[in-house]
């Protein structure tokens, strides 16, 4: 805990450096695409948050696992604290797409398989947050959310996947596809510094959140102390 | 300049994007560092109010005193 | 050591489990995910003009008529084997082009023209710059519309 500590302004102030970066190459620097102009912008924190909203989902069932298996504290609080990271990352992801939907496509909605996936990996994090809120004793409600971030893990390659598999009017996979990416560098750069950035918010956030969760666990066993008198 | 924030005529979609966006993250920070601060001070005032507990400490906070003074002893 | 491994055996069948359930109930659900049909499964199906539907391929080069109207667009949606001609009224959002993806709701007229009552444009995944395409079309050696 201690080293985590020490590591926190640094953690805190790249965060903020490659914020700053990313924000001028993408909105003063990068050009306007071909076909869909300005609103190109949109996708440099779009991609970000949607990206993190998966990576988190993923962090957090594999932190459930190791807690299922090796009955390891720190893992169970890893994952409670990841998720309103998580959450808040995939309303931001929701909320942009449908920003760029309107003007692109036409429609802030459609129901199509990444939208709705998409959607549903937000109902999950807002199950598993209910989840852990609504058991009082820590070790069971975290033995339930660890059941439930691996049931909902499922969902993962489905969102990933989604537009492979099925017609959708989201596009296809545009940075992940086999020959190279279809987005040219200028795009690409402020999109990989923003990814960055957007990561190492993740963890500074996390850090912090999982300091006050230890903090809160041993406000809770000091007062069953004191109960017992 | 004023040509810049239009945005090609998507300010209302380009913007609103990226404040919603900083939004989230200022929230996500506002409500982790004021539970940690609330939480940190709960716990300094408990542990003031358990004298058993914070002996404990001191015990323990003299035997590693008492230890580093026998490492540079030797 | 032993329940450990309990354990984790566990955590994985289970997880192997629900993979493959949810793989059979996706299987299952098959096309109910689609979320549009293309011109050559319309031409080679059953679609009746009660049956709403959305049609999906790319505007065919050429094709756009506007009437005179200036509201109703007439084009033709391909997937470059076959072809299905659309009617539409409305706004056309901004991304709707020759050449690129559309996606039309409605339904099949008897005469085989699909009537649709609202169209969304699908982007591709490529991403130029819009500097670079001008000097490209400048010079002629642009490739796309």
């Amino acid at each position: 805990m201690r080293v985590s500590g020490a590591f926190l302004p640094w953690l805190a102030a790249i965060t903020a450096a490659l914020l700053a970066w990313g924000l001028y190459d993408g909105l003063l620097v990068a050009p306007p695409d071909y076909q869909q102009g300005e609103t190109v912008r949109i996708m440099y924190v779009h991609v970000p948050s949607a990206y993190l909203s998966m990576m988190i989902f993923g962090t957090m069932a594999f932190a459930s696992a190791v807690a299922l298996i090796w009955r390891h504290p720190v893992a169970d609080i890893a994952a409670k604290a990841s998720a309103p990271i998580g959450a808040g990352m995939t309303a931001a992801a929701l909320a942009t797409g449908m920003l760029w939907g309107q003007p692109m496509w036409g429609t802030f909605w459609v129901w199509d398989a990444r939208l709705t996936s998409m959607l549903l990996l937000f109902f999950i994090y807002l199950g598993y947050m209910a989840l852990w809120a609504a058991i009082d004793d820590p070790e069971r409600a975290g033995k339930a959310a660890a059941i439930l971030a691996l049931v909902g893990s499922v969902n993962l390659p489905i969102i990933h996947f989604s537009v492979e598999w099925w017609n959708t009017l989201h596009q296809g996979p545009s940075v992940l596809v086999s020959g190279g990416s279809t987005i040219e560098g200028p795009f690409l750069r402020p999109m990989f510094i923003m990814i960055g950035a957007y990561t190492v918010f993740y963890f500074t956030v996390l850090i912090w959140r999982m300091h006050q969760e230890i903090i809160a666990r041993r406000i809770r066993s000091l007062r069953l102390l004191q109960a017992q008198g | 300049m004023a040509t810049y924030f239009e945005m090609g005529g998507y300010a209302w979609f380009v913007w609103p994007a990226y404040a919603f966006s900083a939004a989230i993250m200022v929230g996500l920070v506002v409500t982790s560092l004021t539970a940690l601060r609330r939480d940190r001070k709960i716990l300094d005032a408990l542990e003031a109010a358990n004298p058993r507990r914070a002996m404990r400490r001191e015990a323990a906070a003299a035997a590693t005193a008492n230890s580093e003074e026998a490492t540079s002893d030797a | 050591m032993t329940r450990k491994r309990q354990r984790m055996i566990f955590v994985v069948t289970g997880l192997i489990s629900l993979g493959v359930a949810t793989g059979l109930v996706l299987l299952a659900l098959g096309d109910n995910l689609v979320f549009f049909h293309g011109p050559s499964e319309v031409v080679s199906e059953e679609f009746p003009p009660q049956r709403r539907f959305r049609l999906g391929g790319l505007v065919e080069e050429g094709s756009v008529k506007r009437n005179e109207d200036g509201l109703t667009v007439e084009f033709v949606v391909t997937d470059l084997v076959n072809v299905v001609p659309v009617t539409f009224t409305g706004i056309l959002p901004d991304l709707f082009r020759e050449g690129q993806g559309v996606v039309a709701e409605g339904r099949l007229g008897a005469d085989g023209v699909f009537v649709a009552t609202e169209v969304l444009a699908k982007h591709d995944e490529t991403y130029i710059p819009a500097d670079v395409v001008d000097a490209l079309k400048a010079a002629g050696q642009w490739q796309g519309d």
